[in-house]
């Protein structure tokens, strides 16, 4: 943090945000090891080690095949080059790509039966597994809230809470691989549907080793009862994560998803590569909120998390909607691009991130609009504070297709530097093939719409009042869109002002 | 996907099949040629694949044999900048033409040509020929200019010591309709002269141009060109700046017609307190492609860029604006500003952008936008309602949109002749 520390202020930068940039990034909270006996798939990557994965979680045939194809594409494929990351060779044979705590080899049947060394786990890092209690963060805010968590540790699910009052309800909330075994037609049908295998580098390399992750699927006309959540967690060394999450949203129906990772510090880098697909059908509306904490590396840039992740909601049918709202704060590397295929006439995309890069921390993330129906909305609100020798890139993709009539596209990005030696970058990509839609881009310096203080200001305030109401509204606007559960972490941003940043 | 050294063997075998003997001429200019061939050469020809081709095929502009278009009739408009005192400079296909040009002769200014230049051993102009072209190679290869710089045997060289009275015109005129041409410029402006540089016509039905401009400290270059009315022509500049100390560079390009063009622009602001204005107004109906690739390096402090792309755009008309501000980490308190904008008059036309910005300076103000619809009903209505009928109403909102680049340009009475040239294709292209 000494780059921090010794950082002149500018003029419009205070105190308080470089304080909470460094609280928020400077010292990882969650970077202690549980000692706990772990077994191992032998090092390295082949088709026997994607055999082995798919044994250990007694996969049907056609998974396996679908894990093998994945793992042949991916062997022809070429890490990707086109982010503003500066990616280290990675040796993928140097890698574990399965680990799982030894207790789980019997799977424990109900959270009681879990190892107490892994429930301390999730209890240290917020995140109690027993339904009686409710996550750290909210207690007082809302009693009697309800969160319904998934955890993964390394390369398995250790339990999932409230699944009886779920399942009252219709709703399937499992581990992806316990739904392979309980639903493999639901699987089977959506599995690859928004990303295939050969997606890109890192999705193929999910596709052919990925362990657990999470499975979703809301039937039609329910109105999900509580809060979902997996929880990731990295903790044996030199081992990959790849977990898959897959949501489904029948028509009608509503859920709200939360994912936190962790992992501790290490000197080494290790990597994760996800994929999350989420299908959302007619009228459907699925709110998707990440806080991406994984270890970021120390000062010196020494470890951390490479983060390289696929992330997609298809809306399929009419008046779809999708929002995914991110905070990343962790990760030495962050390749990241949640986005929205809208589909569905009046369907909804909406994107909203804010990312903190610090120290030696790369960030290349943004999302991606891709307008194929008629009337289709998207918004993208993104925030990337860089700090120390980080660098932060918004690279961003709003498609309108020429089929896609009257729709709409907002997208602004406010980017704040603090110090020299680090950089803020802005790519986005915008391609309009027809008329009646209307795409606006806008990445300012003034951080205050024109407009909105002119308005202010009409009406009596002074200057530095209208920018501090606009500012906070602003603010707001994309940090109330986290559920309650993250408002813990959600409350710290809110302290950074915008002041010096630059689009 | 096409692993990457396999695109890059493929791009490398398309230019060598493009490589003949370089043209003769003295030492100066054959280091030049053999540099910029050794460029091409390593770089390979531009595919659709790279990055920076990404909206823009260039596969027409490296086609073997002598591209056609017919030549455009343009006598229902007055001859462009006729109102102008200048000195002009004709090339016929690309090829100067002395007895249709004025004499080289301006105060405060030494004209020459690229083929008489190239036959002395020595010249001012080697410093900046070439040189600027493999500057221009990072961060983005732009591999055509190389290939222009190895081949071109025609152009001006300008050097500008003091504040000539009047512009210097280079007139693009045709004479067949299969041509291709490629036409190398080089400009040094000295500490503290002031120069204006017009460029118009259709040059060729195919053109490859590149124009090397240093300007020194304090110096000013205005650079105003309008490509010309022919529909089939196709073509690809490169204008490659490197500003001084206070320098200033004011270049303004109207793109009417043309089934291919690509304009590419790399500035360079490389002293205290520099100012780079770059500014386009496009209109295309039909088969138009019209693409502005342009990349502002601010590398000192205080300098000031301004980037202003309008197009407007009907029946399959395509417009690309690729843009980019970087800002160095020396170079604290920039001014970058980046607006690019289409108005798409029917359901066909497509815009398609790449704004970027890449800044490591932590005290500057940048900004960018970039929009894209159809004409403001509201507005419409608004004129409407006040009795102006649709299609004028339409034309003066349009006329309104392209303004904000027109006033990039100083001289408004040039300004003035490139607004009436707009508000006749758009009466052509109602």
């Amino acid at each position: 943090m000494a780059a921090l520390d010794n950082t002149e202020l500018r003029e419009g930068v205070d105190r308080e945000t470089v304080e909470t940039v460094q609280s928020m990034a400077g010292t990882y909270k969650h970077g202690w090891e549980t000692e706990i006996e772990m077994e191992f798939a032998p090092k390295g990557l082949s088709e026997d080690i994607v055999r082995l994965i798919s044994e250990k979680n007694n996969e049907p045939e056609w998974l396996l095949e679908w894990r093998l194809e994945a793992y042949r594409r991916w062997t022809t494929m070429e890490g990707p080059d086109w982010a503003m990351l500066d990616i280290p060779e990675i040796d993928y044979q140097e890698q574990y790509y399965y680990a799982k705590p030894k207790s789980m080899t019997e799977k424990p049947k109900s959270l009681d039966e879990v190892d107490p060394k892994l429930l301390e786990t999730y209890a240290k890092l917020g995140i109690p597994l027993k339904e009686q209690m409710i996550l750290a963060g909210v207690e007082g805010a809302d009693e009697g809230r309800k969160v319904a968590v998934d955890a993964v540790f390394d390369s398995v699910s250790v339990g999932t809470t409230f699944k009886k009052e779920l399942a009252a309800a219709g709703v399937i909330f499992c581990s992806i691989s316990e739904a392979v075994q309980e639903h493999p037609e639901l699987v089977r049908k959506y599995l690859g549907s928004v990303v295939p295998q050969n997606d890109n580098y890192f999705a193929a390399l999910n596709s052919a080793v990925f362990s657990d992750g999470s499975f979703v699927y809301i039937p039609e006309g329910v109105k999900c009862p509580m809060e979902l959540s997996t929880y990731f967690r990295i903790n044996a060394e030199n081992t990959g994560q790849f977990e898959r999450t897959l949501i489904v949203a029948e028509k009608g129906s509503h859920v709200s998803y939360l994912e936190g990772c962790t992992a501790p510090k290490r000197d080494t880098a290790q990597l994760h590569a996800a994929v999350v697909e989420i299908v959302v059908l007619e009228d459907a509306e699925v709110k998707y909120s990440t806080v991406q904490n994984w270890f970021p590396g120390d000062e010196n840039g020494k470890g951390g998390i490479y983060n390289f992740v696929t992330k997609r909601a298809d809306c399929r049918e009419d008046r779809a909607k999708v929002m995914w709202t991110q905070v990343e704060t962790g990760s030495a590397i962050t390749w990241k691009y949640p986005s929205c295929i809208l589909r569905g006439d009046d369907s909804q995309g909406e994107f909203y991130s804010i990312a903190i890069a610090n120290n030696w921390q790369q960030a290349d993330t943004g999302t991606k609009m891709v307008h194929l129906g008629k009337n289709t909305r998207s918004r993208i609100v993104s925030k990337g504070i860089s700090a120390g020798h980080a660098q932060n890139t918004y690279r961003g993709l709003v498609s309108m297709h020429p089929k896609a009539k009257n729709s709409r596209n907002y997208t602004q990005c406010d980017s704040l530097l603090i110090g020299d030696l680090c950089g803020a970058h802005t790519v986005p990509y915008i391609e309009v093939k027809n008329a009646s839609s209307r795409v606006e881009h806008e990445a300012t310096t003034s951080k205050v719409d024109d407009d909105q203080l002119f308005y202010c200001r009409q009406r009596g305030m002074d200057e530095e009042e209208a920018v501090a109401l606009v500012v906070n509204g602003f603010c707001k606007e994309v940090l109330q869109e986290l559920p309650m559960e993250f408002a813990m972490e959600a409350q710290a941003l809110v302290a950074i002002s915008l002041e010096g940043s630059v689009g | 996907m096409m692993p990457r050294a396999k695109l890059k063997a493929q791009k490398q075998e398309r230019a060598a099949e493009l490589v003949r003997p370089l043209p003769q001429g003295g030492a100066w200019i054959t280091r030049a040629r053999e540099a910029a061939l050794a460029r091409w050469s390593e770089m390979g020809a531009p595919l659709k694949r790279d990055e920076y081709w990404k909206f823009t095929d260039p596969r027409a502009l490296i086609a073997e044999g002598t591209a056609t278009a017919a030549i455009q009739d343009t006598s229902d408009e007055a001859p462009m900048f006729d109102a102008f005192d200048r000195v002009k400079l004709v090339f016929v296909d690309g090829v100067f033409d002395a007895a249709a040009s004025d004499a080289l002769a301006l105060e405060g200014v030494e004209i020459g040509l690229l083929e008489d230049a190239a036959k002395a051993d020595l010249h001012w102009a080697k410093d900046i020929y070439g040189t600027l072209d493999a500057r221009a190679q990072t961060p983005v290869e732009r591999p055509l200019a190389s290939f222009n710089t190895a081949y071109a045997t025609q152009g001006v060289l300008i050097r500008v010591t003091g504040t000539p009275a009047k512009p210097i015109s280079l007139i693009y005129r045709r004479s067949a309709d299969g041509s291709d041409a490629l036409l190398h410029h080089v400009i040094r402006v000295e500490a503290g002269a002031e120069v204006t540089l017009l460029e118009h016509g259709p040059l060729a039905a195919r053109s490859n141009t590149v124009i090397e401009a240093d300007i020194a400290e304090g110096a000013t270059l205005h650079h105003i060109r309008s490509q010309g009315r022919d529909h089939a022509r196709m073509g690809a500049s490169h204008i490659f700046a490197q500003l001084g100390a206070k320098a200033q560079l004011k270049s303004f390009t109207l793109t009417v017609n043309g089934q291919l063009t690509r304009n590419e622009a790399q500035v360079w602001l490389d002293g205290a307190d520099g100012s780079a204005h770059l500014a386009g107004a496009s209109v295309g109906d039909g088969a138009f492609h019209a693409d502005d690739t342009v990349f502002v390096a601010h590398n000192a402090p205080g300098c000031e860029s301004r980037q202003v792309f309008k197009k407007v755009l009907r029946h399959g008309a395509v417009g690309v604006f690729q843009g980019k501000i970087l800002v160095d980490r020396v170079a604290q308190k920039t001014d970058g500003y980046q607006i690019s904008q289409a108005l798409l008059l029917d359901e066909d036309a497509q815009f398609l952008a790449k704004p970027e910005l890449e800044i490591y300076a932590d005290d500057v103000k940048c900004s960018h936008g970039s929009t894209s619809g159809e004409i403001d009903a509201t507005q419409l209505y608004y004129m409407r309602a006040r009795g102006v009928p649709e299609a004028e109403a339409k034309m003066l909102l349009v006329l309104a949109f392209l303004a904000e680049a027109l006033d990039e340009i100083a001289d408004d009475a040039l300004a003035g002749d490139l607004r009436d040239r707009l508000e006749a294709w758009l009466q052509r292209h109602k």
